[in-house]
């Protein structure tokens, strides 16, 4: 369980988020929505500790993050970045490799290959595992950082707009996936989302923002009203079932 | 089993320490021995000290057209010798033990810059390419600073200073040779147990944050033994920026890897290489007619660009 007491953050003297309480409750996907400069991403590192709290509290699992060590936490809690930008000629094997160096610090053994070995069968990438990173698509990379995380083996996930750069079909199976490993692997999975209709089709809580204020949070049956939605995102959100039961939402 | 490419690269390095020892050599021998000898291992210093700088700070900084020139490493070595002349007079610093003189320059230098880089990067919110950029500047300040003490200063100890700005491999010093040995064991002995976090420092700060390593305060560490290798081989022969370039690409193209523990090796001896190797053909056949700084950049440059053109650098 992640909890966020009065949580406020600023930078260059502009407040980005005031003001937050929240509750991550352990296990399923929760997807933080928002329209753009709600504060979505600093939340998200916030809670992974690349920004430093300036004011507030982040607790996991009951205990204050700024206490927990840097390598402790690797164990605790994956984060993967938006930006990922990497100069070293990596191949896309060795990358996911990496997810492992918390558990290994460098030493891996047999049971680490067999991870990273299954990993890349789970993400697709065992085709494209001795290619180098500069040599595949932009998606290509993406997954790769998100198979790098996986690698990491942690309790929780943390996801800055994974679906970036993600053509549908690739973007459909990293959702697919995330929740399967919320259900089978009890994982927590916290995904920054731009897509509505991925966050609703996928996610089991959605926790909205707007201005650095929290709008909404909860149940995806529940706050995933055409109503709330309009309001978060100030536009016209319209909502239809179609003939297989899917819910989606039109906006215009 | 160490990496083939490796065993190559030693074995060429072993030919061309025998070319340099061996090359013409008659009359006394073990007095030119001797004398080459201390040549050699000055030239091998030198080569690991300017690889491993470069290497390290390709990696810290993402990018690899980046040396540690471009940040003013050397600039503030040279600031450091110019102040010490302009405060002890020539007279006092002529004086110094040339121990002493090195280790006040190392020290100087490695403060200056942990402090210089720890403000920066405080205030540029770790963002490495603005320190960069204010590296830049830093290193154009010094280099005026350096130009403002030199005319403070009487033409004699003007002289001082101009024999540390060029590089030149004849003079080494051998107490100066024992000082910089000393302080690059200790670096390869801080290093050694640290290839792996390298690894993930070539990462990029979030990822490697994201791994659990402490990326500010390695990132600081590096500064430091960057500071340390620069100072090394500044000391011994004089600001040679080139080199390092073209060792890193040499290195990369070659190892197409991203572990430290094979590219710093390899990027070692491969300056090792050319460096003796170029000492060779410059001492027998340019019969010293030139400067060896001068041989690396022309031969270097045009091998560099070659490489370029082919698109065969990576």
């Amino acid at each position: 369980m992640i909890e966020i007491e009065n949580l406020s953050h600023q930078i260059g003297g502009k407040p980005i988020l005031s003001g937050i309480d929240l509750t991550l409750p352990t296990g399923g996907v929760t997807a933080l929505i928002g329209p753009n400069g709600a504060g979505k991403s600093t939340l998200l590192k916030l809670i992974s500790r690349h920004l430093s709290l300036q004011s507030g509290a982040v607790a996991l699992d009951g205990v204050s993050l700024a206490s927990i060590p840097a390598d402790q936490l690797a164990l605790k809690l994956a984060t993967v970045s938006q930006e990922v930008g990497v100069a070293s000629r990596l191949r896309i094997k060795d990358l996911v490799a990496f997810g492992r160096w918390p558990h290994t610090k460098g030493r891996p053994d047999k049971a680490d290959h067999y991870v990273v070995d299954r990993t890349l069968q789970k993400f697709g990438l065992v085709d494209l595992q001795n290619r180098f990173l500069d040599e595949v698509s932009g998606g290509q990379r993406q997954r790769a950082f998100v198979a790098m995380a996986y690698a990491q083996d942690t309790d929780w996930l943390l996801l800055d707009e994974p679906l970036n750069n993600l053509d549908l079909v690739h973007a459909r199976a990293l959702m697919a996936e995330l929740k399967r490993m919320a259900l089978e692997d009890e994982k927590s999975i916290v995904i920054v989302l731009h897509d509505l209709n991925y966050a609703v089709a996928w996610a089991d809580r959605i926790v909205g923002l707007r201005g650095g204020q929290l709008e909404m949070s909860g149940k995806v049956k529940t706050v995933a009203t055409s109503e709330i939605l309009s309001a978060l995102y100030e536009t016209k959100i319209e909502v239809e079932d179609t003939a297989s039961g899917r819910r989606v939402w039109y906006y215009s | 089993m160490p990496d083939k490419r490796l065993l190559w690269l030693g074995s060429g390095l072993v030919a061309a320490t025998a070319l340099y020892l061996l090359w013409g050599l008659g009359g006394r021998v073990w007095f030119i021995l001797e004398l080459r000898g201390i040549k050699l291992a000055g030239l091998v210093l030198v080569g690991i000290a300017v690889a491993f700088a470069t290497v390290l700070f390709q990696t810290l900084s993402g990018n690899r057209i980046l040396t540690p020139a471009i940040m003013g490493f050397d600039a503030l070595f040279l600031l450091v010798q110019a102040s010490l002349v302009l405060s002890l007079g020539g007279f006092g610093y002529a004086q110094l033990p040339s121990v002493l003189l090195f280790g006040v320059n190392s020290g100087a230098m490695m403060w200056a810059s942990v402090l210089l880089f720890a403000a920066v990067l405080h205030r540029a919110r770790h963002d490495i390419q603005l320190m960069i950029l204010v590296g830049v500047v830093f290193g154009l300040m010094f280099r005026s600073l350096t130009s403002f003490i030199q005319r403070l200063i009487a033409p004699s100890e003007f002289a001082m200073i101009q024999g540390a700005m060029f590089a030149q491999f004849s003079g080494i010093n051998r107490v100066e040779l024992r000082a910089a040995s000393l302080l690059l064991l200790m670096v390869l002995i801080w290093l050694w147990p640290r290839m792996a976090v390298l690894d993930v420092v070539a990462l990029g700060r979030a990822p490697a944050r994201s791994l659990g390593l402490d990326y500010d305060r390695v990132q600081m560490q590096m500064l430091c033994v960057i500071a340390a290798l620069v100072s090394v081989s500044t000391a011994l022969v004089g600001p040679i920026t080139f080199l390092g370039l073209l060792v890193a690409s040499l290195t990369h193209t070659l190892m197409r890897t991203h572990r430290h523990a094979l590219l710093l090796p390899a990027s070692a001896l491969i300056a090792a290489i050319i460096l003796v190797s170029g000492q060779a053909v410059f001492e027998r056949v340019l019969r010293m007619q030139s400067t060896l700084t001068v041989v690396i950049e022309f031969v270097g440059g045009l091998l560099f660009l070659y490489l370029l053109a082919r698109g065969k650098l990576r």
